[in-house]
């Protein structure tokens, strides 16, 4: 079962009309997803990251090719792809118990109002929100609206949680805990996750794959990073890993300059778009020969 | 000197009304016996020559004569005398009459537009012309149509409070952030449903400021109309008391009408605060 293709993007283009005619922010991608995996995607800002995942989501629609999810192309958004907007999205005329139940209440529509409450309840103790169910959104940090966005994704129980720099707007302390959550509740519910990040320590923390994208236009999906790390790591201390400055380097390395130059590398090394390469980085490399960067 | 901004403004407001008062008083102070004229001259140009008594009504008369309609409003002497409290109910009735067939127009064709790139583009070219008729151009339409006058000046509440609400509710609906409509389209939830559990609470506050405009337009207009098709209402009473002479009625309506529009316009302002919510 470990190769089943949970999620199998194949072939997918997609293409605006601008004002000069058209421009194809990426083509033909190929890439696959096991269920249970958490797969990061890093690249710089437009190469097509929000596309691939509003695509994934079914909220877009690709001009080509097509995303096979469990053995079904995706025809639209459905309750069994849950999506953390970026912008967190919550309705801001519903209390937080209102927004999470929402969205509970459009999955299990026959639910009586006590069954729903219950389970918006659930979840919203879950990412650590009780007390403040009945709340509306302006009354909350930008931490907890994000935890609400949270708890309303997975209050829905989906197969698959689709999240866009759900971290982004956050403080560096809120952000580290709510990684933990995430972490931690995807861990024990074994949830398929796909998310965008800029912040290469975000990936190497909560991924077990980091998916590098090259600079639009007609960007590419370069490598599968492979997350050496341990599955138990811990967020004080995955960075004193042998494996870790390793990881790092490659990615920045990638972000720095290979995201630029990959396309004149893919003519040369015979690059094939349906498999993408799976790198596991091994050799521990010099804590110090990097600078401390993040990507854009 | 640490007074709330509050108070020290009506403080001020306190100020302005007793110099108005003050001056208005002034203005219209009799001078006295002006002219030496024979009788017969005399009573045919009244008092206002023969005593130097102002035309214009003081702050005083229009008290006295207030405090009398204050403290019978809805007395009903016949078509020509009716109290001022039944005068202003037949126009706040028309008013809420036409303005609630608009609202019931308005809002879901509004929607329909708002929703609608088609519809919205279709029927842009209609909107365009009729929203800057003015609504009494319908009156004697309305009336040869109809028949009836009380009704037609409905209508022509109806048609001029149509406007606004109907290019607001479009306008909202049209906005409504795009990340709602995501959120709904993700969790499945269907074009009914969405409507009105993402569409009308995202789009209440505009759809209440084109309803809080239209108030005001009515109600501007029902007191033009009435002086049209006469019968009742204030806006008849306003012309009526002119052909009386009576100064001091018109003078006395002209401040109800002002506070009525008033209040209509804060009970709108109030409800599009009940529907406000801050991101
Ligand atoms: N509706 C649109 N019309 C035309 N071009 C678009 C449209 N939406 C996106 N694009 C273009 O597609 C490219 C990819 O956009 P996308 O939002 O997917 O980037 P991204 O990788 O998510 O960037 P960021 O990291 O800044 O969020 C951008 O260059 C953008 O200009
Ligand atoms: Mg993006």
């Amino acid at each position: 079962m470990m190769t089943e293709k949970f999620i199998s993007i194949e072939g997918i283009t997609k293409r605006f009309k601008t004002p000069g005619g058209t421009t194809t922010v990426f083509s033909d991608l190929w890439l696959s997803m096991q269920r249970g995996d958490f797969t990061c995607i890093i690249g710089h800002s437009g190469c097509g990251k929000t596309t691939v995942l509003n695509i994934l989501a079914g909220l877009d629609t690709p001009s080509d090719g097509v995303v096979i999810v469990d053995n079904q192309a995706i025809e639209g958004p459905s309750l069994d792809r849950a999506v953390i907007f970026q912008s967190h999205a919550l309705l801001p005329w519903r209390t937080v118990l209102g927004n999470v139940a929402y969205a509970v209440s459009s999955k299990w529509r026959n639910w009586d109002k006590a069954k729903v409450e219950a389970q918006a309840k659930k979840f919203i103790d879950l990412v650590g929100l009780t007390g403040a169910e009945h709340k509306r959104p302006a009354e909350l940090s930008g931490g907890m609206k994000q935890r609400v966005g949270i708890a309303r994704a997975l209050s829905i129980e989906p197969k698959i949680l689709l999240m866009d720099e759900p971290f982004s707007a956050l403080d560096a302390l809120t952000r580290g805990t709510l990684q933990d959550e995430v972490r931690r509740i995807c861990l024990t519910t074994g949830q398929t996750v796909f998310m965008i990040t800029h912040d290469v320590d975000e990936a190497i923390y909560l991924a077990d794959r980091v998916v590098l994208m090259t600079n639009g236009p007609e960007a590419v999906m370069a490598e599968m990073v492979e997350n050496p790390l341990p599955k138990d790591r811990k967020r004080i201390d995955f960075h004193r890993h042998p494996l870790y400055y390793g990881t790092r380097n490659h990615i920045i390395d990638f972000l720095v300059t290979r995201s630029k130059s990959f396309a004149e590398e893919m003519k040369t090394n015979g690059f094939d778009r349906r498999n993408v390469p799976l790198v596991r980085p091994s050799t521990a490399l010099d804590p110090h020969a990097s600078p401390s960067l993040a990507a854009e | 000197m640490n007074i709330p901004l509050g108070l020290r403004a009506g403080l001020l407001s306190i100020l302005v009304l007793a110099l108005f008062l003050g001056a208005w008083h002034l203005a219209t102070r009799g001078t006295g016996v002006t002219q030496q004229m024979s009788p017969e001259y005399a009573k045919l140009m009244g008092l206002t020559a023969t005593q130097g008594k102002s035309a214009m009504p003081g702050p005083v008369d229009v008290g006295i004569k207030l405090w009398e309609h204050l403290k019978r409003p809805f007395y009903d002497n016949g078509p020509n005398d009716k109290g001022l409290g039944i005068q202003l109910g037949y126009s706040i009735a028309r008013v809420g009459l036409g303005y609630l067939l608009a609202v019931l127009v308005a809002v879901p064709l509004g929607f329909l537009i708002g929703m609608s790139p088609l519809m919205s583009r279709a029927l842009d070219p209609f909107i365009q012309v009729l929203k800057p008729i003015s609504p009494l151009a319908w009156m004697p339409l309305a009336l040869y149509t109809i028949k009836d006058s009380g009704l037609s000046a409905i209508f022509v509440i109806f048609i001029c409070s149509l406007w606004p609400m109907l290019i607001n509710t479009a306008f909202g609906v049209a906005a409504v952030r795009k990340e709602w409509l995501n959120v709904a389209r993700t969790l499945e939830v269907g074009a009914f449903r969405r409507a009105y559990t993402v569409i009308l609470p995202a789009a209440a506050p505009t759809i209440l400021t084109g309803m809080r405009i239209s108030i005001g337009i009515a109600w501007l207009v029902i007191v033009a109309a009435e002086m049209l098709v006469g019968g009742t209402g204030i806006g008849y009473f306003v012309w009526n008391e002119w052909n009386n002479l009576s100064i001091v009625n018109v003078i006395i309506a002209i401040l109800l009408i002002g506070l009525v529009g008033m209040l209509l316009d804060q009970v709108l302002a109030r409800l599009t605060r009940m529907v406000t919510f801050p991101e």
